[in-house]
């Protein structure tokens, strides 16, 4: 077994610089990465955990890159695999903390499978996806979140593929903790982090994240900064779900379960939905998460759904103890003879 | 319900009626349609021969279909045990008795069969809609077509229908259990105990009574069948083979296999991990972890084979002992994730139970046709050890070595079975579990501080001297943190770097690393009795058998021939070239096109020649012994 250190022993309080790697970033000039990194670099000192307890791991692609940076234990894996490995770690490692980091194309094409059994299992995993609805790396092809007829270069007549909705797909795969975020908004996404880290299980986070160099201003109609306060509606448990500037828009729910944005004024805030993460049927989640086609119409962020549910690695471990508790630690020479044995001689 | 001690008193006493003859070993198929229970019959059949203190070794031989259409050829599900009162080595060349519960089953193993074997039908079942599925157009047993053998015919599904009507089990349920009253009657016919199988009944049955009431009935009407009945002159009697001192369990190799897994993670201090998929023939293997708890173990059955290796590889990362098991379509699909552990430089077991491809192929027939994959098949210089084990209860060292390689070199390895191994039978020493040596992590230690009393940044690419093994550092130690991925890495500090000749330096190393390995397991051991051979036979994996076999009939005609068995295939052992080249011819029996004969004319410039078969099951010694004598005599 790993030796680590003494669980009792104070945590050393740190800073962001201890939290940085002594690697030269090297994402293009203006990439919503940075934004990101820093926003987590500056978020892990307030968390109360240790470094050496902290693990990045993340598949192939831009994002990809964020473990080299974090001055963590961490893995740069391979395409889509990511939540795979941090599965098998997190589930035999119950005292560190995975993060897994990873794109679109990287969780939703090529490890598409991964990823919706890491949220069906409940892995304790806090999965942080930078979505920005193209392929990067490659140097600008369509991404499965790429909106339909977008001229790429490997699509110069128009993609035909109907996009995902990242935080339909979690939920649909029965994710505990589905939430969105974007990079124009650090203590937004730290306050969104900070919850998928808290969460016991599988956290989901989409992150709208920026490629200005092959697809700039994707995000641009809800996130930026003029745009916000009428684009964005954000989720707060509890809370009826309001939105703009002086929170005259609203969402309601009509008597066919459709939901709608509305003008307060016209229905009156008792009319209004009341935000509840922590329902047990994920069906009002899956409508909050369609009430946008797209980053073109008021878009919900925030925690989308936090529920508990039993996480697996703690159930695995629990088979286990059990397993030893009820028989012993187990023996390998009664192993050995557990058919029949006989002696000759 | 019958008791066992009444049994006992009747059975193993002395049979008056019949002579008792002593042989000294048999070859018998039981064959009958998937869902006859042929499996769990030969089985138990092996378990008591085994207790008896019979040598023995088995060939279970199943349909990929669960239930293919009854009465079909491609329904017959077979089991074939070798059992003697001496050290034998394989399944048997022809049957001496074959079982048959269906006219498919006569036909599709009629042509095996040894001169003048004992054919044992199930007469109830040749009737004219089973003999035109099986595709007769005239009933085997009257035409005159069998007379070459010495034919029973048996109404095994009546009588037992009969029993079991007198315990209330309805006809249609009673049919089930003929497969024991064909076990009882083979039984008889050898001389088995049957309180053994009586009390394996009602253990394995206890939640049905009904069930284990008209298998007891059917089992000793098979027996009381072989005894009255005046159809057989005698039966027979296979002594206690003379074994080493020792005690001893029958075992499969999947079994073997998982147990040395568990062996090795108690070696090493390691908590073992599998990630694994389901895939025949390597399931078991899975099964038997997934049930051994108490030891630790965790069990992750994925989404896929990708992320069953995905799991174990981030398993090691933590510290563990990550092992996958697959079958060949796995191996493809496990390709990338090894190669990034070659890359990590972490350790991993990869368990390939290799079947008959190429894709689905012959999921449940054997074959060695993956050896090529196993050493090669990755892009980019991606060395990678592989080592075979050669019986099914040498799956269990031959487990241990492969995690020794794995720890101490940080590297995956690749373990290769086979589905005959896997699912073969035979009895098996115990070895003394102190007679292996303990495997060392050797984990990094953290904490290092510089000659300035700063903490020296970790640099996990330094490398051990004469392993040239990298440090394994998992999580969770202060001043260890570092980041790995499939870039490639600067040599010592393990950055991301895009440097030529560091690229070159790294590719060398990783070589050379498993080069190395060379030095650290046995020199190339060679079997030739006289040291005056001109041929050598040089086998891998399950064909050992086979071969040591063949060559024993060689030796025993006063022929010679040496045998090289090898374990270790990446790297090859020492002083295997200065051995081949001590002999004018090499014969190279494998389950495939010459694939290990391919490897040594490449290494060490030698006219290997390749004896292949490839029909999803093994070598018969005969077809060696063959070979062999082809070649002396050409010579």
């Amino acid at each position: 077994m790993v030796e680590t250190a003494a669980p009792n022993s104070a945590i050393p309080s740190t800073s962001r610089k201890d939290w940085s790697s002594d690697q030269e970033v090297r994402w293009c000039p203006g990439c919503g990465d940075y934004s990101i990194l820093a926003a987590v670099q500056m978020l892990m000192p307030e968390l109360g955990v240790r470094r050496e307890n902290t693990v990045f791991i993340s598949g192939i692609g831009c994002a990809a890159r964020f473990p080299y940076y974090m001055n963590t234990y961490g893995m740069h894996s391979i395409h889509g695999r990511a939540p795979a490995i941090a599965t098998g770690l997190s589930v035999t490692r119950p005292d560190l903390d995975v993060w897994v980091v990873t794109g679109d194309g990287d969780a939703l094409s090529i490890g598409g499978n991964h990823l919706i059994h890491a949220l069906r299992r409940n892995v304790k995993l806090t999965i942080l996806m930078f979505n920005n609805q193209i392929y990067g790396l490659t140097k600008g092809q369509y991404s499965p979140t790429s909106e339909v007829a977008k001229v790429t270069k490997s699509t110069p007549f128009g993609s035909l593929d109907t996009p995902f909705n990242p935080v339909s797909l979690a939920l649909g795969a029965e994710a505990s903790f589905v939430a969105r975020t974007h990079d124009m908004d650090r203590a937004h996404m730290q306050e969104v982090f900070r919850r998928a880290h808290e969460h016991d299980g599988a956290a989901f986070v989409e992150v709208y994240q920026n490629c200005n160099v092959f697809n700039d201003g994707a995000f641009e109609k809800i996130t930026s900064r003029d745009a916000r306060s009428s684009m964005l509606i954000p989720l707060t448990h509890g809370e009826p779900i309001r939105f703009g500037a002086d929170l005259e828009r609203g969402v309601v729910q009509r008597s066919d379960g459709r939901l709608e944005t509305v003008d307060v004024s016209d229905v009156g805030v008792e009319a209004l939905l009341v935000h509840d993460e922590s329902r047990p049927d994920p069906g009002l989640a899956f409508a909050l998460s369609r009430l946008s086609r797209g980053p073109y119409e008021p878009t919900p962020i925030g925690v989308f759904r936090a529920v508990d549910r039993l996480e697996y690695g703690s159930e695995m471990s629990r088979q286990v103890s059990e397993a030893q508790e009820r028989k012993g630690v187990g023996d390998l020479n009664e192993l050995l003879r557990s058919g029949s044995s006989w002696t000759v001689g | 319900m019958t008791s066992g001690t009444d049994s006992k008193k009747k059975t193993e006493g002395e049979n008056p009626d019949h002579a008792t003859e002593k042989i000294d070993r048999v070859v018998i198929r039981f064959a009958g349609d998937s869902g006859d229970g042929m499996q769990l019959t030969g089985d138990r059949f092996t378990s008591v021969s085994a207790l008896l203190g019979n040598d023995l070794a088995t060939f279970p031989d199943f349909p990929a279909e669960i239930r293919a259409p009854a009465g079909t050829l491609a329904g017959v599900s077979a089991f074939q045990v070798h059992i003697s009162d001496h050290d034998i080595l394989t399944p048997g060349d022809a049957p001496n008795v074959l079982v048959a519960m269906n006219p498919a089953a006569l036909k599709a193993n009629i042509g095996i069969l040894g001169k003048g074997a004992t054919v044992i039908v199930n007469v109830d079942a040749f009737d004219e809609r089973n003999l035109s599925k099986a595709g007769y157009e005239t009933n085997p047993i009257t035409d005159g077509s069998l007379g070459a053998y010495r034919v029973y015919e048996v109404p095994m599904t009546s009588v037992t229908q009969e029993v079991c009507k007198q315990a209330g089990v309805k006809p249609r349920d009673a049919e089930r259990s003929k497969n024991f009253f064909a076990l009882g009657l083979v039984s008889w016919l050898y001389t088995r105990p049957t309180s053994p199988t009586i009390e394996w009944i009602e253990k394995r049955f206890a939640e049905n009574p009904k069930v284990a009431e008209a298998n007891t009935r059917a089992y000793r009407a098979g027996y009381d069948f072989g005894e009255t009945a005046e159809l057989f002159e005698s039966n027979y009697e296979v002594r206690p083979a003379s074994f080493e001192k020792g005690e001893y369990v029958q075992v499969t190799g999947n079994t073997a296999l998982a147990w040395g897994l568990i062996a090795a993670s108690r070696l090493s201090g390691l908590p073992l991990f599998l990630g694994s998929y389901p895939i025949t023939p390597a399931s078991d293997i899975l099964h038997e972890l997934s049930r051994r708890k108490e030891f630790g173990v965790k069990t992750f059955q994925a989404e896929d084979e990708i992320a069953g290796v995905g799991a174990a590889l981030g398993a090691s990362f933590g510290g563990s002992l990550g092992v996958t098991t697959t079958s060949g379509p796995g191996l493809d699909l496990k390709s990338e994730t090894i190669g990034l552990a070659v890359g990590l430089e972490l350790p991993l077991v990869v368990v390939d139970v290799q079947r008959g491809g190429p894709s689905t192929g012959l999921p449940t027939k054997t074959e060695q046709a993956d050896l090529l994959h196993a050493i090669y098949g990755r892009h980019g210089e991606s060395p990678v050890p592989v080592v075979a084990s050669m019986t099914p209860s040498h799956c269990f060292e031959a487990a241990i070595e492969a995690v020794r390689i794995a720890v101490k070199y940080r590297t995956p390895v690749i373990l290769l079975s086979d589905g005959y191994l896997a699912n073969g039978a035979e009895p098996w020493r115990l070895p003394d579990l102190e007679s292996f040596a303990p495997i060392d992590p050797d984990f990094a230690v953290g904490g290092r501080a510089g000659s300035n009393g700063a903490q020296e940044e970790f640099s996990p690419y330094t490398r051990n001297e004469d392993t040239l093994a990298r440090p394994w550092a998992p999580p969770g130690v202060p001043g260890l943190e570092h980041r790995i991925g499939g870039l490639e890495k600067e040599d010592g500090s393990g950055n991301v770097s895009y440097d030529p000749i560091n690229h070159e330096r790294m590719v060398r190393l990783r070589a050379e690393k498993v080069a190395r390995i060379a030095d650290d397991i046995p020199r190339v051991e060679v079997d030739d009795e006289g040291g005056d051979a001109d041929v050598v036979v040089v086998g891998w994996g399950s064909t050992y058998g086979a071969i040591a076999a063949g060559i024993r009939r060689v030796r025993a005609r006063g022929g010679k021939a040496a045998q090289i068995h090898l374990v270790h295939l990446n790297p090859l052992p020492r002083g295997l070239g200065e051995a081949l080249a001590e002999y004018k011819k090499i014969l190279v029996p494998e389950a495939n096109l010459g694939q290990l004969s391919k490897i040594l004319r490449a290494e060490y410039l030698v006219d290997a020649r390749a004896l292949t078969k490839v029909q999803g099951v093994p070598f018969r010694a005969a077809e060696i012994e063959e070979a062999i004598l082809s070649m002396t005599e050409g010579s």
